[in-house]
């Protein structure tokens, strides 16, 4: 079962994907509506795209992934989806009784023109949309763009619909994480806290995507921002984007609908890039970085002072999406290690110029035919020591023998990526830990009997 | 002691039925009850009419999906050496790479094997705007150029549909330049009201294009073919491993662990078995009317139903000797499956099931079930038709609506060239006079207690409304619905991809069934959900420390 066909040869593809380095928009706009309190996402399409969907976040997360769809048929897919959404909406607030319905659209609702702010106004008429509650949308044409780019539009979508500045200044800083972990939210919560800074992070699926086991099923959890919160995200004094292509469309548009001015920063994973989180928070909120961050930090360069001799000039091949590829690029270029190959199938030059600067020497690639199987040609031609990214990655692992350490998404074969976060410094010093122990384990397998050694 | 218990609080199948629908909006809860009924409302000897095969409606968290994920995923996806190649955004084609869990074992690690590979056109903007065909017609030409695969297909998705892509015209153009079979499925998801209108797409499509292509009949006297079996966690291996110990040939699987020749020559086989009446019997009936292959349904989960499918083969070919070896077979079999049985029995004995999955494997696994002793409360499929209910007799009477309407039916007519009766008139009413079950099926119903409920295409709402009102010790669903049932402390297993487990087929198979339901139900995981201060809130005295 392994990626036996895949010449070492490099011919030039104008049409045909191999292997996937990413998914559709619509994925990632679910994903950022479970991040509202209350919330039901919706696909409005052919119902085959929302249990795709589910499937995914359900095998990713291994918790339950509620999410509705219009389920067109032939005649919906003819005359528009209107009367599929009506119904759609007047049986989820009966049976589920959220608080809020995220619309999000797909290749097929797209195609047609469905207008999902014209039906929604049309429920609110008929009498549809119970008081109090709401029905926001996200347009995520799956043949724009990538996932990242549906958990973009849905977050714009939720600054869109719910941000207002009403005049009174509430002096809290915005957090807009990015596509990242449930685990990632919680801990940039932590930092913020410990930073006494009050901030409202959305959209936030901590406590939502890595529930607690307790006999008990709850379709809205207690978690998730609340739509008050992500409403007063209008008066707040400012916001920190994490990640371009996740984060910065909602940052600006806060900016301009509300005048909350917005700095855009990479997503916080490894040294460099939390130093510049933890600073620029400090300055925005004009707080002081207490001690017990300090010494996290302290900590984590610690650590890659212990282990230094062993990430050294290791070469890495990367696949995963763009906010989490510059950030890791320059953790690894922290560490003297060195990303060589790097691919991301979310499109965007400036992805390129980016990690041209933190690495020079790599190769990268980003969108159409910026896939695993060019990844697995480029491994081919320049072997590495390591490879960083999804699950799909361990059949070029297994193909290529190179250790393999899981990140991105989705991860279908491993824990740890709901409850621990890789963002922060104590995220750094996790994936420190995860790529040290998959280097030293290739190291202990492969030594000879001789030099196999205790202490490392 | 527990069962006793339950069965006192158990509601009347009526009870329950008003308890599900009641929150609905009235025009779902008319549509709704129609799909929930008990075997007992039916007439002397046969099964309630159930209203299935109609659409999901919208906003209801349904466990259905599409019907490309019918057709490229389900039926397609078991097959190694066919290039796949998804026509359409991205993610229908990353969604359905490598999820199901078919397995697959090529002869050699360098044999042609494309499973692991997802191929996709990635249609941008532009291609929706102005056609995908140039794209797709450059795709098909680089998937050749490297990796020279003897057929190519191509899966359109919902927006070909709509664009009007004519992927059948490419595939075409493309076969006759390339000088290798490429063919295309129009398997738009829209289509249809789930998966199994992707089934019926596919079947037509490998019957038009690939089977009957190669005459050479492969060695063996007695030359089967298995259909509607998808080699999920390895349970082909263990069937080809009883059907090769008792002489049996296996021509051609309907795709697990399957190859492209296999669809070649299936029309070489002299007698056709079903597994998956849903997804594959169009196959079968289309193999009997071209080329005469009789075809039977059988089942090989639960031990006893792999014991009498393999009686059944051996008593259609009527050969002595081989039914003398099916029966040194079983007798070989049988004892260790049922020493494990046994062992699991008294912790199993008494519990209860609830199995909601695909067009045969809500039926198939009760079977399982009641070989250690769990009885089935209640079950339905996602999209099976009323006869995979109600049993074939009613194909005649179900109407047939404008979603099916939509779905082609190939006009099949006899091969005069290979068209070859395999058994006489005179013979299959023979067998059929000994009970032979030539072409029949009876359906979900038939098996099931008189009190027990039948609900088709159950969802999320309905499924918690059950655990809340039966407590059943096992809920078996598909990936969506696993963790919202687990969350409430019921142990939950997979059914479509079995979680990580399987072979369940066959006997080696049904070992490892007892024991994965074994583990589950019994699992010291289920006594850990409230803390010792959730279990005893009241604080009786200050703990004093000295």
């Amino acid at each position: 079962m392994l990626l036996r066909h895949t010449p070492p040869e490099i011919a030039d593809r104008k049409a045909l994907t191999i292997n996937p380095a990413k998914t559709c928009q619509p994925i990632g706009a679910m994903y950022a509506a479970f991040g509202i309190k209350g919330c039901l996402p919706h696909s409005h399409g052919s119902q085959g795209c929302c249990a795709y969907h589910r499937s995914m976040l359900t095998r990713h997360y291994k918790e339950p992934v509620s999410a509705t769809t219009s389920s067109f048929t032939e005649g919906a897919s003819v005359f528009g989806g209107q009367s599929n959404l009506l119904a759609a909406i007047e049986n989820i607030f009966t049976v589920y009784e959220p608080d809020v319905i995220a619309v999000h659209t797909t290749c097929l609702s797209e195609t047609i023109g469905d207008d999902i702010p014209q039906i929604a106004d049309k429920a609110m008429k008929e009498g549809k949309i119970p008081a109090g509650k709401c029905v926001i949308h996200a347009n995520t044409p799956s043949y724009v763009g990538s996932h990242v780019t549906g958990f973009s539009n849905m977050v714009k979508g939720m600054v869109h619909y719910f941000s207002e500045k009403t005049g009174r200044h509430n002096g809290k800083i915005n957090i807009l994480p990015g596509w990242v972990e449930p685990a990632d939210m919680e801990e940039l919560k932590r930092l913020a806290k410990l930073m006494e800074v009050k901030s409202i992070l959305f959209p936030d699926t901590s406590g939502v995507m890595n529930g607690p086991l307790t006999g008990e099923y709850h379709m809205f959890p207690e978690g998730g921002a609340t739509v008050a919160d992500i409403r007063d995200a209008g008066n707040s004094t400012g916001t920190l984007a994490l990640g371009e292509w996740a984060s910065a469309d909602a940052a600006r548009l806060l900016d301009t609908k509300c005048k909350v001015p917005c700095k855009i920063l990479d997503l916080p994973i490894g040294l460099a890039a939390t130093d510049r989180f933890i600073d620029t928070l400090r300055q925005v909120a004009g707080t002081v970085v207490p001690d017990s961050v300090s010494f996290e930090r302290g900590q984590l360069v610690d650590l890659i002072s212990d282990y230094h001799m062993w990430t050294f000039d290791k070469k890495v091949a990367l696949v995963g999406d763009p906010d989490q590829l510059i950030a890791l690029c320059e953790f690894l270029v922290t560490l003297d290690m060195r990303p060589t190959h790097v691919i991301t199938g979310t499109p965007g030059k400036r992805f390129e110029e980016r990690i041209r600067e933190i690495a020079p020497e790599a190769n990268v690639k980003a969108g159409q035919q910026a896939d695993m199987f060019l990844l697995h040609q480029w491994m081919k031609n320049e072997p590495v020591d390591l490879i960083i990214g999804n699950t799909y990655c361990k059949y070029m692992a297994r193909d290529l023998d190179i250790p393999l350490v899981r990140h991105g998404f989705p991860i279908l074969d491993r824990p740890g990526h709901q409850y621990f976060p890789t963002v922060g410094y104590k995220g750094a010093m996790r994936l420190l830990e995860a790529m040290l122990y998959a280097i030293l384990d290739r190291k202990d397998r492969d030594d000879p009997e001789e030099t196999f050694e205790l202490v490392i | 002691m527990a069962t006793i218990d339950k069965k006192r609080t158990l509601p009347t199948p009526e009870e329950a039925r008003q308890e599900i629908i009641k929150k609905y909006p009235p025009k779902v809860a008319r549509k709704r009850a129609k799909q929930i009924v008990t075997p007992g409302e039916g007439g002397q000897g046969c099964a309630p009419e159930i209203m299935a095969n109609v659409r999901t409606i919208p906003g209801i968290l349904t466990m259905r999906g599409c019907t490309y994920a019918g057709c490229k995923g389900v039926i397609l996806g078991p097959t190694r050496d066919i290039v796949n190649i998804t026509h359409g955004p991205i993610g229908c084609g990353f969604y359905s790479w490598l999820t199901r869990r078919n397995q697959t074992r090529p002869p050699t690690p360098e044999s042609e094997n494309y499973m692991t590979y997802a191929f996709s056109t990635d249609m941008q903007d532009e291609d929706i705007i102005f056609g995908g065909e140039k794209k797709l017609r450059a795709a098909v030409q680089e998937a050749y150029d490297l990796f020279h695969p003897k057929a190519i297909a191509i899966f359109s998705t919902c927006p070909v549909g709509l664009i009007g892509d004519d992927v059948h015209a490419i595939a075409k153009e493309m076969k006759e330049k390339l000088g290798i079979n490429v063919f295309a499925f129009s398997c738009e998801g829209y289509k249809g009201v789930s998966q199994s209108a992707g089934h019926h797409i596919a079947n037509n499509q490998i019957f038009r294009h690939v089977v009957g292509t190669d005459d050479t009949p492969p060695a063996g006297k007695f030359r089967i073919t298995m259909l509607g079996e998808y080699n999920i966690g390895g349970d082909a291996f263990e069937i080809e491993r009883l059907l090769e110990k008792c002489g049996i040939t296996l021509v051609a699987s309907f795709s697990g662990n399957s190859t492209y020749d296999q669809f070649a020559r299936a029309h070489t086989a002299d007698l056709c078995t079903v597994m998956c009446h849903r997804s594959i019997n169009y196959v079968a009936d289309m193999l009997e009317q071209k080329y005469g292959i009789p075809w039977i349904k059988v089942n090989f989960i639960g031990a006893k139903a792999s014991a009498k499918s393999l009686r059944r083969i051996a008593q259609y070919f009527g050969d002595k000797e081989l039914m003398d070896r099916v029966e040194k077979v079983i007798a070989e079999e049988m004892p260790a499956v049922e020493a494990v049985a046994a062992e699991v029995l008294p912790r199993t004995q008494g519990k209860t099931a609830m199995l909601f999955v695909g067009g045969s494997r809500a039926h198939h696994y009760q079977d399982l079930f009641s070989e250690i002793g769990m009885t089935t409360l209640s079950a339905g499929y996602e999209f099976a038709h009323r006869d995979d209910y109600e049993g074939r007799q009613v194909i005649p009477s179900i109407k047939v609506d404008a979603d099916s309407r939509n779905i082609e039916e190939l006009e099949v007519v006899r091969d005069e060239k290979r068209f070859k009766p395999r058994k006489s008139e005179a013979e299959m009413q023979e067998l059929m006079a000994q009970g032979f079950p030539y072409k029949d099926y009876e359906g979900m119903m038939a098996q099931m207690s008189k009190d027990s409920l039948v609900i088709d295409d159950l969802n999320q709402y309905e499924a918690e409304k059950l655990l809340d009102l039966y407590k059943p010790d096992v809920f078996c669903a598909g990936i969506k619905e696993k963790f919202s049932v687990q969350k409430r402390g019921v142990p939950m297993k997979q059914l479509h991809s079995y979680d990580s487990g399987g072979p369940y087929a066959g006997f080696q198979g049904a070992v490892n069934f007892y024991r994965e339901i074994d583990r589950l139900v019994n699992s010291k995981v289920w006594s850990y959900l409230q803390a010792p201060w959730q279990k005893n809130p009241e604080l009786s005295a200050t703990y004093v420390w000295e």
